[in-house]
């Protein structure tokens, strides 16, 4: 689904960021991207849904050359990935179930209030549908995150820290919600720092880690 | 791993949703592609309701109150050019119809020769081509005429005054050539075909004619400005929603499309609103008509009435276009 080959990143007027990076996301798999703060982790992922182009190498996302798609075909990429961002942007001026619902107006769709309901049990924020985006906490807002980027059911689900700043408990919430979405057959990368929640996915799912440093990608290469 | 404590048919059912919108995917292609045609967006502007489409862009009053405002304006001067336009119109025509239709002879000639000069004068007139009426203007006529310098009771008879004949003539009217025949003819009379006072009238209405269609080329130029400005103004205001938007998967036409509503709604209703004060600011000039026949009074006569009503779809049409380029133009710069 996405494929790298000999890909490098830099930033105008900056450094390289990394370099030859080549992968393989298959359909269905679990990921898991670390490394330090500053690596390149959020660029890795904007790269995954064409904000940001490779300055060297092959992106190819869903079988399409990155390098050569149009804007529209780009949008459309976009509504085959949900994207967890790691600042859950809102739009602050709808209430939450509006904000999810966005996707389905985007794409042209009736919108479904019956999947907008359904969507807001499953992340356990029923009776949070009228609730504006600056007044939910921050697992609530993560969550809320994770409702929107599946509305469409997308076949590639990008989490960027998503539990960057949830306590323990609500952040292994969020991650079993990631597992059910693998099992159900999405691809599912989720950059995170936090060593310890890849640990506590150990008993849930059969992940891979990858792990940006130096510039390179290191596949740590045993499912945890 | 800790449990979450949820319903299990919740859960089935959010399952169910999600397999039932990956179904529905290829249609959802399909959809979008067909709903974001140019009548399409148009028929989504003047729909009644667009629902969350319409709410992506939050309110902001004070600017959604001036782009009204000045939409108002723009309509109001343009129902003002546009009646300037037509009534120099309808001035140039009549004077330039005049021109081409009536020419006048001036008989003068010692009193014991007037008689035989215009029989003279008469006779060559009919007898040339393109002549259509002969009309020797009689002596209360000649009287009204020279009423403003002598005053009432002008004893023209007494006076050495010329005799006048009004001609009027059709397309094949040869002044030069009667003119020629006059002089061997008639010594004493003159053709005034009244070019020499019409025809900087005649101009001088055209080109006020021109200043008016002008003016309304540049009122809507003016107003395309504001909206374009106004535009660029919501855009930059609002770069989170189109962050959003394009993250999750929004066309630019689909963004722009916002952008486009709320602001062709604008610019049409501060039209509708201009145009409406406009014209009723020309239904209530005094009327020129007894004042003379210089000034036909500047406004709409007949089916002229129609035309400014055409001025709000015009506006709503301008705000479109505007909106449309500056928010695909900037919208391109947002990846």
């Amino acid at each position: 689904m996405i494929e790298m080959r000999d890909v490098a990143f830099a930033y105008p007027r900056g450094g390289a960021l990394f370099q030859g990076l080549t992968l393989s996301l298959p359909r269905g798999s679990f990921h898991f991207l670390t490394g330090p703060s500053g690596a390149g982790k959020t660029t890795f992922l904007r790269m995954c849904i064409a904000d940001l182009l490779p300055t060297a190498g092959k992106l190819t996302l869903f079988g399409q050359d990155a390098a050569t798609m149009g804007r529209d075909a780009i949008a459309g990429l976009r509504r085959r990935v949900g994207l967890v961002h790691q600042d859950t942007q809102f739009l602050d001026h709808l209430p939450v179930a509006e904000n999810i619902a966005l996707p389905m107006m985007v794409a042209g769709e009736p919108i479904d209030m019956g999947a907008i309901r359904d969507l807001l049990a499953w992340v356990q924020m029923t009776g949070q549908a009228r609730s504006m985006p600056p007044a939910l906490s921050g697992g609530e807002r993560q969550r809320a995150a994770l409702a929107r980027a599946v509305i469409l059911s997308p076949d590639v689900i990008l989490a960027d820290e998503p539990t960057g700043n949830l306590d323990w408990d609500m952040s292994l919430r969020l991650l079993q919600l990631l597992v059910e979405l693998n099992r159900s057959g999405k691809t599912v990368l989720v950059a995170t720092h936090d060593l310890n929640l890849i640990r506590a996915a150990k008993q849930q799912v059969s992940a891979r880690v990858l792990r940006i440093a130096g510039g390179r990608l290191q596949t740590a290469g045993a499912e945890l | 791993m800790t449990g979450t404590p949820r319903k299990p048919s919740a859960r089935s059912a959010a399952a169910d949703r999600l397999r039932a919108a990956a179904r529905r995917a290829p249609r959802i292609a399909k959809a979008d592609l067909k709903a974001l045609d140019v009548p399409t967006l148009w028929r989504g502007l003047i729909g009644r309701q667009a629902g969350l489409a319409d709410r992506i862009v939050p309110r902001t009053g004070n600017s959604a109150r001036l782009t009204v405002f000045a939409a108002a304006v723009m309509a109001f001067l343009a129902v003002f050019a546009l009646a300037l336009a037509l009534a120099t119109g309808r001035l140039a025509d009549r004077w330039a119809e005049g021109l081409a239709q009536t020419v006048t002879v001036r008989v003068s000639a010692p009193a014991d020769e007037m008689e035989a000069q215009t029989a003279a004068v008469t006779e060559a007139l009919r007898t040339t081509p393109g002549v259509a009426e002969i009309r020797p203007l009689p002596s209360d006529e000649v009287e009204k005429l020279l009423e403003p310098w002598f005053g009432p009771d002008v004893p023209v008879d007494a006076l050495p005054v010329p005799r006048l004949i009004e001609v009027h003539t059709t397309r094949d009217f040869d002044a030069a050539g009667l003119r020629l025949r006059l002089q061997g003819e008639a010594p004493g009379a003159v053709l005034d075909d009244h070019t020499q006072w019409r025809q900087p009238l005649v101009s001088a209405a055209s080109r006020l004619r021109l200043l008016g269609w002008l003016s309304l080329a540049l009122i809507g130029a003016a107003g395309a400005a504001i909206v374009t400005l106004a535009a660029q103004a919501a855009l930059a205001a609002n770069g989170q929603v189109i962050r959003v938007m394009r993250l999750i998967g929004a066309r630019d036409l689909t963004i722009a499309q916002a952008f486009v509503r709320r602001l062709t709604r604008r610019a049409a209703l501060g039209a509708a609103i201009g145009t409406a004060l406009g014209m009723l600011a020309i239904l209530a000039l005094p009327d020129m008509q007894p004042a003379g026949d210089f000034l036909t009074g500047l406004g709409f006569t007949g089916w002229g009435w129609l035309l400014p009503l055409l001025i709000p779809p015009l506006g709503a049409l301008v705000g479109f276009a505007a909106t449309r380029a500056a928010a695909l133009r900037m919208l391109r710069e947002v990846r």
